[in-house]
């Protein structure tokens, strides 16, 4: 393999720190590196830093498995893949040049080729945790499937670190694509966002779907055979740099997100239709995700125009950190919630407040 | 089987329950109640105090407060088709079948999805879509039968889930009972939801931690092209090794089964399917996607499997010929049911590079327990499926069978793996769970039992063995059951 990583395990250390944390009840705030410090809400804590705890425990390629520590560079380990023609299906964004795969994990976040290759906790097989007791635990494994016990290490996935610290993750992998296109058509919003559920609908090999306010960017990905049938199936002008295109839509580099105004991220229906909001916005994952730049709306209209359409609303970056940043749960689901809360980590020391202000 | 406890007022419940539901949903009666005494693995059977058959979800939460304010514990159950006992009845329980429960709600094609009831047939889900040229992924075996429900209490697999995932990979949306008789939503129509994920959390906790009432499926379109290969073995090994050429040749094919010579020459005397009877092991290889592209598949795949020394290489010859390939393999556990008084089938899930290692040592635990073994299986996922043939009406042979069952599972542990990839822990499999987690994790899965459950009135005693009772069966010795042989891999 031509690319190295750096190993060290420091799991005793971490073990260590949380028990006794535990045993004051003195809160912690996990970081891998901290690229996503903007997300969620405000953890409160001791500073506890994974990014020591690194490194890739086992990769076999023909398996299609890699188990890697929390703290390794996402960078690194997706040099890694490539060097084998391989990769995260979920196409992570990074958010910062040393995003760590723990936080990715923990905060869920998955790219453009969600809607058709799977979420990030759609990958994950396996984790160990330290739950907040400091106890070491391990659950899932590095099997494709696996139905022994509750599934919680995809619980873990998303939970921004308040139901345990990640000591390493184990996930499926896939081969790169053969070739990739992207196509570009000018249309109207409507327009596209029928087309894309439409095309989603038909045995096409896509892998992105995004619409920027004026034009509708179709990825294709698979083998060459594959991608050119569908290539003359569907017309429209070929993106010349067409990486660079996506790479920006994932990393949040693209043109529409160079702002200081609040970002809300909308999660609905993805043929839900245009919405009608104030500000401007920009679809991703064919129409399931909806960006949305604006100052002066009040959480409680754009997540009611998300519920509206069979989803929910987060300010993803900007405006109040300490507010209203995830949408608010029913009665019933805050309960279950605390109660795992509990179940996990009944001191509450691991990032609490980081998900929602009650636990 | 625990005795009815001493608490249990039979006719007081009964009454209760008949505020709550016409008294036709209600059976109670000795002969009436026998059809429900056990599911797929009959090996083990219980009759229930009583079964309560709910029309709607409504009447789900109704019987739920019901037994809630009573203390009385509540199985779920679907079309009963489960291997590992996870529908088995309690002797003071209630037996909530969702089979009524059967209607598809809505297809929505241009979002791609379908809002079916729990009681509704996995392969109807297909049908209903078949039309706007879309299905349901998930494809278990018992497919005509089992119902969705059922499937995501146990993250069912199929024959597809290579290449298109388990059940946790195509829902979108649970609507949950839970203990108390809440109606809560796990997931969205979106692609995620706030908080936490309890919709991964749900699927796959085998109707411990609520009532699954309303499921949103995601639908995929059907491929242009779908072609299937078989290729013939005259050695075992070769056909396990041969999985992981296939995909290391970077193709991930819909579907990469295997069959071993038992399995082939039961299935073919079962359905003609034209398998190739003399040889040792068979794979079936489906491939799927554009007309050219499944024609550039074909030859790399054809290629590879002659490359790993198969003997023969077939493609079937028209669709007629695919579907028939393909009911000889789902065929296969009645098959072998022909060919031996009773089965009973083990369902573990090792890393693709072990699978032949696996498969020579589960036929030298035949030997030594003096029970077949045929096999027959996923092995594009590395999910095996022994089938133990024996006797239950032969004095010991079922002991037998469960000791060698339990001797393969721990087997799959040692090697990486897991003691089940998609029946599930159920009531069978309590002792393996032991093998697999340590006492802190099994405390773990019992407090998050809690945080749904406090009461632990929803399927009880299934799926998490007590920490207490693992020392027990660890220091009875699980060792003493394992062959020396076992114990060396
Ligand atoms: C303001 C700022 C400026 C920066 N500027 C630069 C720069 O100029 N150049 C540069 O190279 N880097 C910079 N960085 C750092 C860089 O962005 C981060 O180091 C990096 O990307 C790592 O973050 P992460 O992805 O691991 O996620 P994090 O933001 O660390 O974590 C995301 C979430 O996951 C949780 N989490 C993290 N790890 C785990 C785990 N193992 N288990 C459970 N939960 C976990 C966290 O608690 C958090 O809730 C900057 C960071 C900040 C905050
Ligand atoms: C011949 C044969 C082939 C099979 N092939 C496969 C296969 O290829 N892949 C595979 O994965 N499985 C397979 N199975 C196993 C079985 O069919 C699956 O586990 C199936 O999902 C069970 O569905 P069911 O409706 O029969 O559920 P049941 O057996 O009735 O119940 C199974 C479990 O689900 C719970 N449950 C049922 N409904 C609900 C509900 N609404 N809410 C909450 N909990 C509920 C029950 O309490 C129980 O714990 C096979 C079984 C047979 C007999």
């Amino acid at each position: 393999m031509g690319v190295s990583i750096a190993n060290h395990d420091s799991s005793a250390a971490l073990v260590q720190t949380i028990a006794e944390a535990a045993e004051k009840g003195r809160a912690l705030q996990m970081t891998g590196s901290g690229s996503k410090a903007f997300y969620g809400r405000q953890a409160t804590g001791d500073p506890i830093e994974v990014s020591p705890h690194c490194g890739v425990i086992n990769y076999e390629p023909r398996e299609l498995v890699i188990k890697v520590r929390a703290g390794t560079p996402m960078s690194q380990l997706e040099a890694l893949l490539a060097s084998e023609g391989q990769m995260l299906p979920f196409e992570p964004p990074h958010f910062g040049p040393n995003a760590t795969l723990g936080g990715t994990i923990a905060s869920g976040l998955s790219g453009p080729r969600r809607p058709y290759a799977g979420s990030a906790r759609d990958f994950v097989l396996g984790t160990t945790l330290i739950n907040g007791l400091g106890q070491r635990l391990r659950f899932g494994g590095e099997v494709m499937k696996n139905v022994a016990g509750y599934d919680l290490s995809r619980l873990m996935v998303g939970a921004m670190g308040t139901l345990g610290l990640l000591l390493d993750v184990s996930m499926k992998v896939l081969p790169l694509p053969e070739i990739e296109c992207t196509l570009v058509q000018e249309l109207s919003e409507a327009k596209a966002i029928l087309l894309m559920n439409q095309l989603a609908g038909m045995a096409l090999p896509l892998s992105a779907a995004s619409y920027d306010g004026l034009k509708l960017y179709l990825r294709l990905s698979g083998s060459e055979p594959g991608v050119t049938a569908a290539r003359s199936q569907l017309g429209g002008d070929l993106l010349e740099e067409d990486n660079a295109f996506w790479q920006k839509i994932r990393e949040h580099q693209h043109s529409f997100f160079n702002t200081d105004k609040p970002l809300w991220r909308l999660s609905i229906a993805p043929a839900a239709p245009p919405l009608a909001l104030p500000g401007k916005q920009l679809i991703d994952w064919g129409g399931a995700q909806r960006w949305l730049i604006s100052d002066q709306i009040p959480a409680a209209t754009v997540q009611q125009a998300a519920e509206a359409q069979g989803g929910h609303a987060q300010l993803f970056r900007g405006g109040d950190r300490l507010g209203v940043v995830n949408q608010p749960l029913s009665a019933d689901l805050m309960l279950i919630h605390q109660q795992l809360k509990q179940a996990f980590d009944p001191k509450g020391i691991l990032n609490p407040g980081r998900l929602y202000p009650e636990f | 089987m625990s005795e009815p406890s001493l608490s249990m007022d039979k006719p007081a419940l009964i009454r209760a329950l008949q505020r709550v539901l016409p008294e036709r949903l209600i059976i109670h009666e000795d002969e009436a109640l026998r059809p429900y005494e056990c599911d797929g693995l009959s090996a083990y059977r219980q009759v229930p105090l009583l079964v309560v058959l709910p029309e709607n979800s409504e009447q789900v939460q109704q019987v739920m407060q019901c037994c809630h304010q009573r203390g009385v514990p509540v199985v779920a159950r679907g079309a009963a088709t489960g291997l590992s006992g996870g529908a088995l009845p309690l002797a003071d329980g209630v037996l909530m079948s969702l089979a009524k429960l059967n209607k598809i709600l809505d297809i929505d094609p241009l979002n791609r999805t379908a809002r079916v009831q729990p009681g509704v047939r996995n392969l109807a889900i297909s049908q209903a879509v078949e039309a706007q040229g879309l299905y349901y992924a998930p494809d278990p075996s018992s497919q005509i039968a089992c119902t969705i429900g059922g499937n995501v209490a146990e993250n069912s697999g199929g024959v597809h889930c290579l290449k298109y995932g388990l059940t946790v990979h195509n829902v979108l949306e649970l609507k949950v009972v839970t203990a108390s008789g809440e109606l809560v939503v796990f997931g969205a129509a979106a692609l995620d939801a706030p908080g936490y994920d309890l919709l991964a959390l749900m699927i796959g906790s085998e109707g411990m931690l609520g009532i699954v009432v309303e499921v949103l499926v995601k639908l995929l379109p059907t491929p242009q092209r779908a072609q299937v290969l078989l290729a013939a073995f005259d050695d075992v090994s070769k056909a396990a090794n041969a999985v992981g050429d296939v995909i290391a040749a970077g193709v991930i094919p819909a579907g990469l089964e295997m069959m071993d010579g038992m399995a082939i020459r039961a299935a073919e005397d079962f359905v003609h399917a034209g398998y190739p009877v003399d040889a040792e092991a068979m794979l079936l290889c489906e491939l799927d996607g554009a007309n050219d592209e499944v024609s550039a598949q074909l030859a790399k795949v054809r290629q590879q499997l002659l490359d790993s020394g198969a003997t023969e290489v077939r493609t079937a010859k028209n669709e007629e010929e695919r579907a028939l390939f393909w009911k000889g393999r789902k065929s296969a556990f009645p098959a072998v049911g022909r060919i031996s008084p009773d089965y009973y089938c083990m369902d573990g899930t090792v890393p693709r590079k072990r699978l032949a290692e696996v498969l020579l040592e589960t036929s030298r635990l035949s030997e030594h327990f003096q029970l077949p073994v045929a096999n027959v299986f996923h092995a594009g996922d590395g999910n095996l499926h022994p089938l133990i043939l024996y006797d239950a009406n032969k004095p010991g042979e079922l002991k037998r069978a469960e000791d060698l069952g339990a001797a393969i599972l721990e087997l799959c542990v040692k090697v990486g793996g897991t003691i089940t990839g998609e029946h599930g822990v159920g009531h069978e499999k309590i002792h393996q769970m032991c093998v697999q987690f340590s006492a802190a994790e099994l405390t773990q899965f019992h407090a998050v039992k809690h945080a749904f459950d406090p009461l632990g009135l929803l399927n009880p005693g299934k799926a998490i063995p007590q920490p207490r009772r693992c020392s027990e069966y660890k220091s009875l010795g699980s060792e003493t059951l394992t062959p020396p042989s076992a114990r060396g891999v």
